[in-house]
């Protein structure tokens, strides 16, 4: 590899980013603008943001290796974040959310929900899990990132993840939304051109479409240890009811599909361009990204197996096994396979791709983070001061704070951390502000107390099944283990297997339902109704 | 049918690809097709009278 070319691109790269903020600076003059984008962003742009924020490293290089672990049964996740992540979260949920958010003048997601139901309790309380959680989401995309330079450019670890995080925080600094939506769409177009590539040079090279068949062929090379587990081969879903179907379907196809729905750093995506049709428009760039990133990723990542085999003998799972543990690790596949497979030019080409889907992400976080604390929790939950004169000011502080919590984190972070705080993540949001979340657009019976006492219940149900029922966090956490001396409450079970997502979303839902009946309809819905009202149709505004 | 395992994972191929379809051909049906203009905001900008709880 030529580090001096690959040292090249990246410095291009970066200042093509360092342009886009700078684009992204000049064209800030309001609040609207830093946090909202001033409401009126290309649709196009705005879909490549959303599906490059969608999708980090870990979409890419770790699913990618899940999928050569588990198989093609992972599309059913691609399908999830295609139907819900864009088709529904754009035409059921985007639109209403458009319409809310510039009719109670909401610049974030928490401030949406706290408008909606007129509850300083609801804007502080989710600004305040955001401000918390958010950082450990983030902290996993960076470590992917700085991984990816410490190996690729022979960076120091600690200098790699200080470096990306300061170049990161830099254009969302100065740049606000208009800079991280600029930069994103810049990076989706590099991530659609190195998964075009790898999409069509791994199907040359393993028999175009008569692979499937190839792949099927493979599965009695399945070792033991995953037969047992319920792996039927990499064409076929894994036995009903096993571990490893436990494993896909719930943890992975609903715990990441669902929890896209209410990611605050998405949602907000939303309330950027200027009128419902941008959002139609949006769906043809947005659906089609997100079926070359996830569905490539899952399906190259499943033929891994069938390349290495026809070359080797071998199945993936033999290639990816670090030989420092002993163990397979499902991280290292993409590269490895991108090294082995792939002309020297790609790998470069790749490489920014992985650095732009982690950038993109990041800086989105960023964004959020610096907002959550700033706007929803200093200038609002508290009432520490503000005015519109200092709402830029108060989210800049904001991401400085979310910038120096993030870097801390990852640099304490111990190895293998970033599938399990990316997973919960995506579990509290579904958990804590979906059920919030649709009850605010599409429920206007809907009350104050039935959201909070949801949220509330939902948030408790998720943490109490993360540290004390779900083996692969419980066990990771150490909680259950130092007052029981189990790894989980539930081990040698199902339960243990079963994602938090799978319990709290129901918990929370029923708690905001009955909550809501058994109470008076929220001061909050004449907010949203008068927004209808105005335009001469109940329905009107929020459709 | 197209290769694979079980019917599961077929479905899955199949689905995610009409997935995409329905987003491309609903987008491009509904390219033109606008909302009713705005409502004014029910508070002015950035002075929402929330409750404490």
């Amino acid at each position: 590899m030529n580090l001096e070319l690959l040292t090249l691109a990246v410095g291009a790269y970066a200042a093509v980013l360092a342009f886009l903020g700078w684009l992204g600076y000049r064209r800030t003059r309001s609040a609207a603008d830093y946090l909202v984008g001033g409401r009126e962003i290309h649709p196009v742009l705005m879909a490549l943001a959303y599906g490059s924020t969608f999708i980090s490293t870990s979409a890419i290089v770790g699913f990618a290796g899940v999928a050569a672990l588990m198989g093609m049964g992972l599309l059913w996740l691609t399908m999830l974040n295609i139907l819900l992540g864009v088709f529904v979260a754009f035409v059921v949920f985007g639109r209403p959310t458009r319409r809310l958010g510039a009719a109670l003048d909401a610049h974030t997601f928490p401030e949406l929900l706290g408008r909606r139901y007129r509850s300083r309790f609801i804007q502080g309380f989710a600004g305040g899990t955001i401000a918390l959680l958010m950082p450990l989401y983030a902290a996993a995309v960076l470590i992917g990132g700085a991984r990816f330079l410490e190996v690729q450019l022979q960076l120091d670890y600690q200098v790699a993840l200080f470096v990306f995080a300061v170049i990161t925080v830099g254009y969302v600094l100065f740049g606000g939304l208009k800079g991280v939506v600029y930069t994103d769409a810049f990076q989706a177009v590099l991530m659609v051109c190195g998964m075009l590539v790898l999409l069509v040079a791994t199907y040359a090279q393993v028999g175009g479409l008569s692979a499937h068949q190839a792949l099927t062929d493979l599965a009695d090379k399945v070792p033991p240890a995953l037969r047992a587990q319920g792996h039927r081969g990499w064409t076929a879903m894994p036995a009903a009811g096993s571990p490893l179907w436990w494993q896909m379907v719930s943890t992975i196809v609903l715990g990441v599909g669902i929890g896209v729905l209410a990611q605050p750093q998405l949602t907000v995506r939303f309330m950027t361009v200027k009128s419902g049709r941008e959002l139609h428009r949006a769906l043809v760039p947005g659906g089609l990204f997100l079926l070359l990133m996830a569905g490539v990723a899952y399906v190259v990542g499943s033929l891994t197996n069938l390349w290495y085999f026809q070359r080797t003998g071998k199945i993936a799972l033999a290639i990816m096994t670090d030989p420092a543990t002993g163990k397979p690790n499902v991280d290292r596949l993409m590269p490895l396979y991108t090294q082995a497979a792939m002309p020297e030019w790609f790998a470069y080409l790749f490489m920014l791709a992985l650095l732009a889907a982690a950038m993109s992400t990041l800086s989105a976080q960023f964004h959020a983070i610096g907002t959550a604390i700033g706007r929803d929790l200093y200038e609002q939950a508290f009432r520490l001061g503000g005015g519109a004169e200092r709402t830029v000011l108060l989210a800049r502080a904001g991401i400085l704070a979310g910038f120096a919590g993030t870097v801390l984190l990852a640099w304490n972070l111990g190895p293998g951390v970033i599938a399990i705080a990316t997973a919960l993540f995506f579990g509290m949001c579904a958990a804590t502000f979906l059920p919030a979340f649709v009850s605010a657009l599409f429920w206007a019976r809907s009350t104050r107390a039935g959201v909070i006492a949801g949220m509330l219940a939902g948030f408790a149900a998720w943490a109490l099944w993360v540290l004390f029922v779900h083996e692969r966090e419980s066990a990771a956490l150490g909680v259950v283990k130092a007052l029981t001396g189990r790894t989980s409450l539930g081990a040698g079970t199902t339960w243990a297997l079963v994602d938090p997502i799978v319990v709290a979303l129901p918990v929370s839902s029923l708690v905001t339902v009955v909550g809501s009946l058994l109470g008076r309809a929220a001061p909050g819905a004449e907010a949203g109704a008068t927004a209808r009202t105005r335009e001469g149709g109940l329905d009107a505004g929020l459709r | 049918m197209l290769g694979f395992g079980d019917l599961g994972v077929t479905a899955a191929f199949v689905l995610t690809l009409a997935s995409a379809a329905l987003c491309v051909g609903y987008g491009l049906l509904h390219w033109n097709d606008d909302d009713a203009p705005l409502p004014p905001p029910v508070h002015p900008p950035g002075e929402a009278e929330l409750d404490d709880l």
